[in-house]
């Protein structure tokens, strides 16, 4: 591979890994935001259950 | 449009740009000619589509960020946001591909003599410091309000750019663009152009992308708020 050769891969290298970078933040944060809605799922049956408790009582 | 097209549209933006990144790769090194620049050509494709990119998520962030100002749109605030940090994020890769470019043509990496490239750096750093003003406000309007008269300063510095290597005197950044059209040849122009349609559609899909997360954010902490 000739120097030039091998400055063009690393230019398309570099645009390709802050891409599939930038797929890897978005994916970590979905994965949080996935956490916080199962959190809140929860947190909203909680509240029911307790609602529900109060009126039968 | 169809009803399919029409609830997914974000899957249809992210197909169209990795059909154009595809079909760009591909006229990149199996049509378009090597000129006398030799190979390191190839970088110029991607280089100068990702540096428009970055100048067009600026100026999209200018825009909603007058809409704040204007319409007291609160949305626009985020919108704003999410288009300028996709225009840092492409003004980083302009400048790093452009290195890599220059190292080799040029035989160094920067060049502080061309007015061009200091006014991008310029343009970028300007932009990087948006997110610490920014996030050194507590959100809401004050916030929103302050980020947007950055933004819009920001905006001024865009044709300053881009015009600075035609006003400037002395210069060895090459001109691809000039008074008299493209200077090159059909087929370059033509795959510069597929560049530039995959790079603004990747933009895109990456812009909408991250929006929707914010925007799932800012709900369920509404949605934490009201359950506590």
């Amino acid at each position: 591979m000739s120097a030039e050769e091998k400055y063009v891969a690393a230019a398309y290298l570099v645009i390709f890994a802050v891409v599939l970078a930038y797929v890897v933040i978005i994916a970590l944060k979905l994965q949080r935001l996935e956490r916080e809605l199962t959190e809140l799922t929860e947190l909203a049956r909680t509240k029911q259950e307790e609602r529900r408790a109060v009126a039968v009582g | 449009m169809s009803t399919w097209l029409r609830n997914n549209r974000l899957a249809a933006l992210a197909a169209l740009a990795f059909a154009l990144v595809t079909a760009s790769i591909a006229l990149v090194f199996f049509y378009a000619p090597v000129d006398v620049d030799g190979l390191n050509q190839k970088i110029f494709y991607f280089h100068v589509a990702i540096a428009i990119t970055a100048y067009v998520c600026f100026a999209w962030g200018g825009w909603k960020a007058l809409r704040v100002l204007w319409k007291r749109d609160e949305d626009a605030d985020l919108e704003s946001y999410v288009a300028i940090h996709q225009g840092v994020i492409f003004g980083a890769l302009t400048l790093v591909t452009g290195s890599i470019w220059a190292r080799y043509r040029w035989g160094h990496w920067w060049e502080w003599h061309e007015d061009q490239l200091v006014l991008f750096l310029v343009l970028f750093l300007f932009y990087a410091a948006y997110f610490m003003l920014r996030f050194s406000v507590p959100a809401g309007p004050r916030r929103a309000n302050l980020s947007a008269v950055y933004a819009l300063f920001g905006v001024a510095l865009v044709p300053v750019s881009i015009l600075a290597i035609r006003l400037s005197e002395r210069f060895i950044h090459p001109v691809a663009f000039d008074k008299g059209g493209p200077n090159m040849a059909g087929s370059q122009f033509f795959t510069f152009c597929v560049s530039l349609a995959a790079m603004l559609t990747l933009a895109a899909t990456l812009y909408h992308v991250e929006l929707a997360g914010k925007r799932i954010d800012v709900r369920l902490r509404e949605l934490r708020e009201a359950l506590q």
